[in-house]
């Protein structure tokens, strides 16, 4: 508390300020959090350097915004890449900074980390939900968005030869959409794969440290330029007959984001 | 209790001797082993008995009636009922008024309260705490003692029990989704072993609960439960003037005010819903940010690695919580009132900073 109190005077701008206090806020408590931990100064401070990241050092593209909703429950279907969770924040920090019906989604992050020190506490304060279905319902219910990329560790952990390869898609996301009857919108995300190109995952290291992956990575991201392309809102009836169902129906989801990501390439003319 | 009520000291139960065999019943450590003070012949008691419910509306057991939160539950419920208070945790010297008996469940002199009284409904308060006593001591007063408060509930046709839960049941763990329902599993006995008398005094109620449907039986398992005359390890913390954290984990934490508590407990007597029910405010605070709120200053000890972690905590001996409780000051555990709330109209008074204004204004 008293960190925050400190750092927000020094730190965060007019615009952040006013971009965070104009977000809908409906879930927070009278201290400053919501159920998942998310507080808003906390976003503040994060905000002021995602902005810089989000337009000058990744100079990130985003177009079809417009096709997410302003208010009501939603689930923003993206490919995952870039070993760090850059491809959530920029996503979220997208639809946050949109001139009109701007609104925080909130990203789901693996398990692990809030086992770690300060990690944990600070992407929750920020947005980020550890990706458990009874967390998404509960969100849901609430009416929040969710950026969700159902590739998982598979996705984000990769090495760069399977670059813009998307990955075994979990189903989860899929139930909770027909079951709380929630559109998707989906996503493509390109560049997050070249802001840390790993070569190969040192998987004894992994094992040791106790996290999904240790990428033979640079120590920080390089300055790709990234493209995100939003989908039209795809709609589910809960009328799945089987499992078998649910797969063709996440086939679909993962083509409309395959198409996105092609477009993303098309448009990009420079990696950098 | 009811003024009007006045104890007889010339039954069994009242014999400071009679239940003697188990350590809690130790006479230098009773105030009384019977009821507090002598009165008239026992069955005049319930003719003469005043007020509004105490013959109509039945007499209720209230357990732990030594704790903080019990006296206020007492207070709220002698109004309209006549109340008798037993305590089975031989931990003081001297109990307040809210105590009548001063009796271990596991012997044979608390049936005799019941013979008595004939209660018509439970509140069962009385538990252990995690801080207090060993592991087999709490099993053996929590769990076996509850059952036989059980058994002696279907015995003497006793047609209402509310029974005192708690959120620790759920344990603390990285993975733990937000707000938490009554659905989740009560994963603290695999998490945690040392607290597993409170996930089977949970198990013992709600087998009882769907086998014998006429006790009624409703289980709360509050968040946090903090205020004034509240002796729990987290009011503890923040009554002290300096309390342990650990660097880099400030967990999103509930609490509700004991004034709130007492009335979910006393709501959920009168409106009878069985069921299990987590209590707790639409409201949450970070451990860290509570401790500031509450006038505290932090204490920071090493979290990592966990082995370091919980040496630090021992060393703190009884001005931290235990070291196998310290996943709780590291991942969050926020549980789901509104089901709570929904069914029985519930709304909390009291702000959490309030709560925490309370603890600082001590200071």
């Amino acid at each position: 508390m008293r960190t925050r109190q400190f750092l927000k005077p020094r730190t965060v701008s007019r615009d952040v300020d006013q971009l965070v206090d104009a977000l809908p806020k409906h879930n927070i408590g009278t201290q400053g959090y919501d159920p998942w931990g998310l507080n808003p100064d906390t976003a503040k401070i994060t905000f002021t350097a995602v902005r810089w990241l989000y337009e000058h050092y990744f100079r990130v593209q985003a177009r079809g915004l417009e096709n997410v909703p302003g208010e009501g429950r939603l689930l923003i279907i993206g490919n995952h890449s870039g070993q760090l969770p850059m491809d959530g924040l920029m996503v979220g920090y997208s639809v946050a900074s949109r001139k009109e019906n701007a609104r925080l989604p909130r990203s789901m992050i693996e398990r692990w980390f809030p086992s770690v020190p300060f990690l944990g506490n600070w992407m929750n304060s920020v947005g980020g939900v550890i990706g458990d279905p009874k967390n998404c319902a509960k969100m849901l219910q609430r009416e929040e968005a969710i950026v969700v990329f159902p590739e998982g560790v598979r996705g984000s952990g990769k090495p760069y030869r399977l670059r813009y390869q998307l990955q075994r898609f979990g189903h989860g996301f899929m139930h909770l959409a027909m079951e709380h009857n929630t559109p998707i919108v989906p996503v493509g995300i390109v560049g997050c794969e070249e802001t840390m190109p790993s070569l190969v995952n040192i998987k004894p290291l992994a094992r040791m440290l106790g996290t999904p992956y240790f990428p033979l990575a640079p120590l920080v991201p390089l300055p790709a330029r990234v493209f995100l392309n939003f989908g039209k809102p795809m709609h589910f009836a809960d009328d799945a007959r089987n499992e078998r169902d649910v797969e063709w129906r996440v086939e679909s989801v993962k083509d409309a984001i395959r198409e996105l990501v092609d477009t993303g390439i098309a448009q990009r003319k420079s990696i950098f | 209790m009811s003024e009007s009520r006045e104890p007889d000291n010339n039954s069994a139960p009242h014999n400071p001797e009679s239940g003697a065999g188990n350590e809690v019943q130790a006479p230098t450590r009773r105030k009384s082993p019977a009821r507090r003070a002598s009165g008239r012949a026992p069955g005049s008691r319930a003719k003469t008995t005043q007020g509004i419910g105490s013959e109509k509306r039945g007499k209720v057991l209230v357990t732990g009636a030594a704790g903080g939160l019990a006296q206020h539950v007492i207070a709220m419920l002698k109004e309209h009922y006549d109340v008798v208070g037993v305590e089975f945790r031989g931990l003081q010297t001297d109990y307040p008024d809210t105590v009548d008996y001063v009796v271990d469940f596991n012997t044979r002199p608390f049936e005799d309260v019941f013979r008595e009284h004939g209660f018509t409904a439970i509140i069962h308060l009385g538990r252990i705490r995690f801080t207090q006593s060993t592991r087999n001591r709490r099993y053996s007063a929590n769990v076996v003692g509850t059952t036989r408060l059980l058994r002696l509930a279907l015995k003497y046709g006793v047609e209402k029990v509310v029974a005192m839960s708690t959120f620790h049941v759920y344990g603390a763990d990285a993975r733990n989704p937000s707000l938490i329902d009554e659905e989740y599993p009560m994963r603290a006995a695999n998490l945690m072993p040392e607290v597993v008398d409170a996930v089977e005094l949970e198990n013992l109620f709600n087998i009882h609960l769907y086998k014998h449907p006429e006790l009624n039986i409703t289980i709360l398992r509050p968040c946090n439960i903090a205020g004034p005359g509240i002796n729990n390890q987290i009011s503890q913390m923040l009554e002290q003037p300096v309390a342990p954290c650990l660097v880099g984990f400030s967990p999103l934490m509930q609490f509700i005010h004991v004034e709130d508590m007492a009335t979910a407990i006393v709501q959920s007597f009168e409106q009878n819903h069985p069921g299990v029910y987590n209590v707790a405010p639409d409201d949450y605070v970070a451990y860290q940010d509570a401790l500031q709120l509450a006038g505290c200053r932090r204490l920071f000890l090493p979290s990592v690695p966990p082995a370091l972690a919980r040496r630090a905590m021992r060393v703190l001996g009884r001005y931290g919580p235990p070291d196998y409780m310290i996943d709780f000051f590291k991942y969050a555990v926020v549980i789901d009132g509104a089901l709570f709330a929904r069914t029985f109209d519930f709304v909390p008074q009291h702000a959490l900073s309030e709560l925490l204004g309370h603890y600082r204004a001590q200071k």
